[in-house]
């Protein structure tokens, strides 16, 4: 069972590794690259707190293998927020609705959003729903996720709405 | 590290990875999107020695008309598929039932090859390829050959693929004429597999006649299923004569391995297929006779 070598794009930046083919590029990120925001729930495609970008497409990260991704640019939550730490405008909406309780389903749940709405910049509420329907949380009741996605499409802030 | 441990081997042609496959024999599985190949293989539900990725071979992607009918290749992401304008005109039916499979970054991964590969019962894409009568094309070291659909899935997560052959494309007949088509299934939550579901496709004659029809069933038995004595009941009936709950009544009379899990029994879930096959067929009908 040989080793395999890749090249992966993780965050703007080239990495080499020489992985196990079983190694799921969830595990890659969290344990090689020391990237713990891509959190594993349920480790079998149903929960989404795992979602990356892979090629800028919204992917689970555990029903990929690391080897699947060589050649290819990932984007995970610690890439994300701007080089200086300014929250993306989905981060920034996210915390003023309340789109978080405990804060496990968040990175998968910014990830999904950040690319749903970059490919239906104006949605409606049913295609929000919908596009939220690939991850769990278990706090927040998704009332305050659903206001945060409305929010963000409609690039309104907490402080706009209530000032 | 949850799968067990594997060789890992991408090959870059088709004729490459049929004669991996024939060389490594049956410890040897091609993944495609691994949409459900990983949770399988992440769950210890199946293992394997060697892993034949086919992303990077050539040829196996893309959409085109050929023959009429509409070609896809097998690699070919459902979401792909799910945006394509030449899939939403020339098989409206499948592009129906693209949002219905797991969620969009699922169908960002999932091909059509490994959906109609994998053969899930409950499955919407297997529904689609029988009710429409579907050709899947696959190569191996022996060459090339067509399967149609409904002699495509022969048992649970069964196909008549064999080890050393790899499913290329499959070709999607157009229907053309006062068509209609509709899917419809029932989950409990979104994105999850179907409890019962159902494709319907269906052709009228100039007047109120039925010319031809395809149902395709989900979730009702140990394969996909084609409700073929229900098709032939229909064929050349008066659209008067039919009320779409006989045809859900005659399209579940004869199934006989109807699964009972802790999602439902097997009398919820023929009840539930009456219905979703009722719906399906009401639809269908009503756009093929504002056709």
């Amino acid at each position: 069972m040989p080793d395999v070598d890749i090249q992966v794009r993780v965050n703007g930046t080239l990495r080499r590794d020489t992985v196990p083919p079983r190694l799921t590029l969830a595990d890659y990120l969290r344990e090689r690259c020391q990237l713990t925001g891509t959190h594993l729930g349920c480790e079998h495609g149903v929960c989404g707190a795992c979602t990356v970008l892979l090629d800028g497409q919204a992917v689970r990260a555990c029903l990929v293998f690391a080897v699947q991704a060589d050649g290819a640019q990932v984007t995970t939550i610690e890439g994300i927020a701007s080089p200086d730490g300014e929250l993306s405008p989905v981060q920034a909406a996210f915390r003023d609705h309340h789109g978080l309780q405990c804060g496990f389903c968040t990175p998968g749940f910014v990830i999904s959003v950040t690319a749903f709405l970059r490919d239906h910049p104006d949605p409606t509420d049913e295609q929000i729903r919908e596009g939220l329907s690939g991850n769990l949380c278990r706090c927040t009741g998704y009332q305050g996720i659903l206001k945060a996605v409305r929010a963000a499409a409609d690039g309104t802030s907490a402080m706009e709405e209530t000032g | 590290m949850k799968p067990s441990a594997f060789d890992y081997h991408a090959p870059t042609s088709v004729a490459e990875a049929v004669s991996l496959l024939a060389d490594l024999g049956e410890d040897a599985k091609p993944i495609a999107g691994g949409q459900s190949l990983v949770p399988m293989l992440a769950l210890r539900l199946t293992a394997l020695e060697h892993l034949v990725d086919l992303r990077r071979v050539s040829g196996l992607r893309g959409i085109e008309q050929r023959d009429g009918a509409v070609r896809i290749g097998a690699m070919t992401t459902q979401a792909v598929i799910g945006r394509s304008a030449e899939v939403a005109r020339g098989v409206p039916l499948l592009a129906r039932a693209t949002p219905l499979i797991g969620h969009f970054q699922i169908r960002n991964r999932g091909t059509i090859g490994g959906s109609l590969a994998h053969a899930d019962a409950a499955a919407e894409y297997p529904a689609v390829a029988l009710a429409l009568g579907a050709q899947l094309e696959a190569q191996s070291p022996r060459g090339r050959r067509t399967i149609p659909a409904d002699r495509f899935f022969t048992g649970l997560w069964g196909t008549d693929l064999a080890d050393d052959e790899l499913l290329t494309a499959v070709a999607f007949p157009r229907w053309d004429g006062r068509c209609g088509f509709a899917i419809e299934e029932f989950a409990r939550r979104s994105g999850d597999f179907a409890i019962a579901g159902a494709a319907v496709a269906v052709a009228l004659d100039d007047g109120a006649r039925i010319r031809r029809c395809g149902i395709g069933l989900f979730g009702l038995g140990p394969t996909p299923l084609r409700a073929s004595a229900a098709e032939a009941a229909l064929t050349r009936a008066g659209l008067a004569d039919v009320t779409a709950e006989d045809v859900g009544r005659t399209a579940l009379a004869d199934l006989e391995s109807v699964p009972s899990d802790l999602h439902g029994s097997a009398d919820y879930r023929r009840h539930v297929g009456a219905v979703v096959v009722a719906r399906a067929w009401q639809r269908a009908v009503q756009e093929a006779s504002d056709a």
